[in-house]
């Protein structure tokens, strides 16, 4: 479904990323690990249209969207989550997941100003699905916690409901279980697949081991900004290439 | 999932009742007021509030700061001023051309603006106001200088003319009562959400696929527009106008309103309006002083009361509920 090849992206004088190539498919969940450094962060970034790759194309389906913004991505359905969680934080729970629905909604400003006919309706509406995506989550009792009061856990849970909320095709969580306790990762895990089944694509950068291995369906590794490996969890886990990587060179 | 349907309902009721209570309060003021000087006061109350709601779109429910909001007005103003004492057309249109040509200039210049964050769209926008204020200084031919332009005629409709503090009164505070309940509206809606994203996560918001470059200027424009009205109603309020009323203190002025009263609350405009308008007309030992006074006040409001008074108001009653509630919660122990 969303096809990489060729990413170069160089900083100054620093290659964070060489010519990476690889393929998602749809409907699976891709794990991107590699120790600290590697660039999975920085081709985040790249293929949600926050940085610029220096050379190289990004393909969702047959479309070229290597240089498409991060809004113009958005409505073609690629969505992230961040490392730090980006929640709006003066704003309630459900108003976050609100904002979610924003490109499935077409009130100007003028017909939210002066609430029309057709804004009053598209807000109902746009209510009604958010409420439905904190249940899919779990957190219609807080709808109306403002974000910025969420525990950790809660936050991450709020910023993936946002996310799902925007209709997407594609989701890419940049380590979400960082900062999470065990029973919150399971619970993640358990959110994840479930995810899956609504027949999402799911990529994931994650320091977590024993979840990439748990749930991915396939893994690439990077290491100092070149691919390194791609395969099944029990691939990567035998690849001796890898194993060095991780452990050091003997 | 039935009570939180209920909650809302009964929210959006609340929120018409408030406005509903204001308003009302609002238009019934001058019946007490009549011949009073107060009154001639709370006409520039009235103005005050419509710019402070309208810096208060930019900066409480976007985020973007200016420090240029006073050229606006005094944009308003001047086209206002300038034609109606040179043509005889009706004053009503020109306020709508001056209104589009705020609006034009806030579309051009928002573009490259906006691009910028922080310190440095607080530098930029503090540049445009002050060239503005040295074209309104130096066109001496068209804007009378520094020494003003006089004898803007009064606005009418048919034989209503508005020349007394009462016919200004209602004049100004039915502008101002509807750029209060649109703002109310927006907040709560498809584009306040989008606008208050973009005030707490830019990139958030444009991961959801919110245009912020685009909302941003859309907003920085609705709020020229409505400075400008503004201004065009007060050069025809005061029939003078100087540049002196259009400079960087008032740019301030109007920054210190909107955070005394609370970002992103339209009532809190009003309330910093008419505390930065009324006390000065009390206490005169501070026309010198008074930028230092609204710096002093800007750092005091922002340390100890962070969501301004409205939003100091509203946690203290949610303190003293939360008190009332343990200490019924004691007596039943007992």
């Amino acid at each position: 479904m969303l096809r990489l090849d060729g990413i170069t992206k160089v900083f100054g004088g620093l290659t964070a990323l060489e010519d990476i190539s690889f393929s998602i498919n749809e409907g699976l969940i891709t794990g991107i690990i590699g120790p600290n450094g590697a660039g999975k962060t920085t081709l985040f970034n790249i293929v949600t249209g926050l940085y610029a790759q220096t050379t190289g194309e990004v393909y969702l389906g047959e479309k070229n969207i290597s240089f498409l913004n991060t809004e113009r991505l958005a409505r073609l359905g690629v969505v992230r989550t961040f490392q730090n969680v980006e929640l709006f934080g003066q704003m309630t729970v459900l108003e976050n997941v609100m904002v979610g629905l924003h490109t499935q909604s077409s009130s100007g400003i003028f017909s939210c100003a002066f609430k029309l006919p057709g804004h009053l309706k598209e807000e109902k509406i746009i209510r009604e699905k958010s409420m439905e995506w904190l249940k899919f989550t779990g957190m219609v009792d807080i709808a109306d916690m403002k974000a910025g009061n969420l525990p950790f856990g809660k936050g991450r849970l709020l910023e993936i409901s946002r996310a799902l909320a925007a209709r997407p095709r594609m989701i890419l969580m940049d380590e979400p279980a960082a900062g999470l306790n065990s029973r919150e990762t399971d619970e993640l895990a358990m959110l994840i697949r479930k995810i899956r089944k609504e027949g999402i694509t799911i990529t994931l950068v994650e320091h977590d081991m024993d979840l990439v291995m748990d749930i991915c369906d396939s893994i690439v590794v990077l290491n100092l900004g070149k691919k390194l490996a791609e395969g099944t969890p029990r691939q990567i886990q035998e690849n001796p290439a890898v194993i060095s990587a991780y452990l050091g060179e003997g | 999932m039935f009570l939180k349907k209920q909650n809302i309902m009964t929210e959006k009721r609340q929120q018409i009742l408030v406005f509903f209570i204001f308003a009302t309060a609002v238009l019934m003021v001058p019946l007490f007021l009549k011949g009073s000087y107060l009154l001639n006061v709370l006409v520039f109350v009235g103005i005050n509030t419509m710019l402070a709601v309208a810096l208060n779109l930019l900066l409480g429910y976007a985020g973007q700061i200016s420090l240029g909001h006073a050229a606006f007005f005094g944009i308003g103003a001047y086209i206002s001023g300038i034609i109606t004492t040179r043509f005889p057309i009706d004053p009503f249109l020109i306020i709508i051309l001056a209104a589009f040509c705020a609006g034009v200039l806030a579309f051009v210049i928002g573009f490259p603006i906006l691009k910028l964050k922080g310190h440095y769209l607080a530098m930029a926008t503090l540049g445009f106001g002050v060239i503005l204020y040295i074209i309104f200084n130096e066109t001496v031919d068209f804007t009378g200088g520094p020494s003003g332009l006089s004898s803007i005629p009064s606005l009418h409709i048919g034989s209503l003319v508005f020349d007394n503090d009462w016919n200004n009164y209602y004049l100004v505070w039915v502008f101002t009562l509807a750029v209060m309940l649109l703002s109310i509206n927006l907040f709560q809606s498809r584009i306040g959400r989008a606008l208050r994203a973009i005030h707490d996560s830019e990139v958030a918001a444009r991961v959801m696929g919110v245009n912020a470059r685009v909302l941003k200027v859309q907003i920085f424009t609705v709020s020229a527009v409505i400075s400008a009205v503004a201004g065009s109603l007060y050069a025809h309020i005061m029939t003078f106008i100087a540049p002196a009323s259009f400079g960087f203190n008032f740019s301030v002025e109007l920054l210190t309103m909107v955070v005394i009263g609370g970002l992103g609350s339209i009532y809190g405009s009003f309330l910093g309006a008419a505390i930065l308008t009324m006390l000065p007309e009390f206490l005169r030992v501070f026309q010198d002083f008074d930028i230092i006074v609204y710096g002093l006040m800007l750092m005091l409001i922002t340390m100890f009361m962070p969501g301004g008074l409205v939003g100091g108001m509203q946690k203290m009653a949610e303190i003293t509920v939360a008190k009332i509630r343990k200490m019924k919660g004691k007596n039943a122990q007992a």
